[in-house]
């Protein structure tokens, strides 16, 4: 199956669930600040790969799906759980570019421009989990 | 107090930013490579340039590096789980949390305390 874009999607989502990211993502992302000052950077960089809204994310496509289906009338547990299944699948795949994200940053952060390195790095994060991800479903 | 705002609102528009990609695109397990996008991290590694320096920046990748092993066992967890179980999206979710905690937490005492 080919990737597509569609757009139609971001109409189910509710602005209270676009809340919810914002809110988890934001304080996630203070957390690890608050706990790398607090217990060194050492500790707080583990935070930067935290499933931070990954149940929110996981909650809304199971109860999307299911209200997809009940609306066709049918019952849309299985099919909820699958997309599920298959959502943490690509993010498992998506952890692997994300440690050559790291990988890229902690090799060239130290000589190099940051916002350039951070850019670059970013760029490297997708290409690598593309490329998994093709290679996955070429297997 | 301001600069953690700062990390609150920075982080907050990023992870959503990366969440409505993740919304946009199919099939799903395209769409879930979303789920590790390296969103709290963008936010957290430019402010710890600004902040704190490179050093410092460098030294939390070594640590993010481990914890991406655990974020994929939680995923993997996670996917596996919900292929063959009939559980709860929240619950399997919640349930696999601590997972990540521990090998993340057991790798950095392993490897770098």
């Amino acid at each position: 199956m080919l990737v597509k874009v569609d757009a139609s999607r971001l109409n189910e989502t509710r602005w209270h669930e676009f809340a919810v990211r914002f809110l988890l993502g934001g304080l996630i992302t203070a957390f690890a600040g608050i706990m790398g000052h607090k217990y060194g950077a050492s500790v707080g960089g583990l935070f930067l790969a935290f499933p931070a809204i990954f149940p929110a994310s996981a909650t809304l496509i199971d109860k999307h799906e299911k209200e997809k289906k009940e609306r066709a009338g049918l019952n849309g547990h299985g099919r909820a759980r699958q997309l599920v299944s298959v959502d943490a699948a690509g993010t498992a795949m998506g952890s692997i570019g994300l440690f050559v994200f790291a990988l890229v940053i902690h090799e060239t952060i130290r000589d190099h421009n940051t916002w350039l390195v951070i850019g670059g790095a970013t760029v490297v994060w997708l290409g690598v989990s593309i490329l998994i991800w093709y290679a996955r479903k070429r297997m | 107090m301001k600069l953690i705002l700062i990390r609150f609102m920075i982080g907050g528009i990023s992870v959503s930013t990366f969440a409505l990609l993740g919304d946009l695109f199919k099939p799903k397990s395209f769409a879930g490579l979303f789920g590790a996008a390296p969103s709290v991290a963008l936010a957290t590694l430019a402010l710890s340039v600004m902040a704190e320096g490179r050093d410092n920046a460098a030294t939390q990748t070594t640590s993010m590096m481990l914890s991406c092993v655990a974020l994929f066992c939680y995923a993997s967890c996670v996917s596996w789980t919900m292929m063959h179980r009939p559980l709860r999206t929240i619950w399997v979710t919640f349930l696999f949390l601590p997972v990540w905690v521990i090998v993340s937490f057991g790798l950095w005492s392993i490897l770098l305390k």
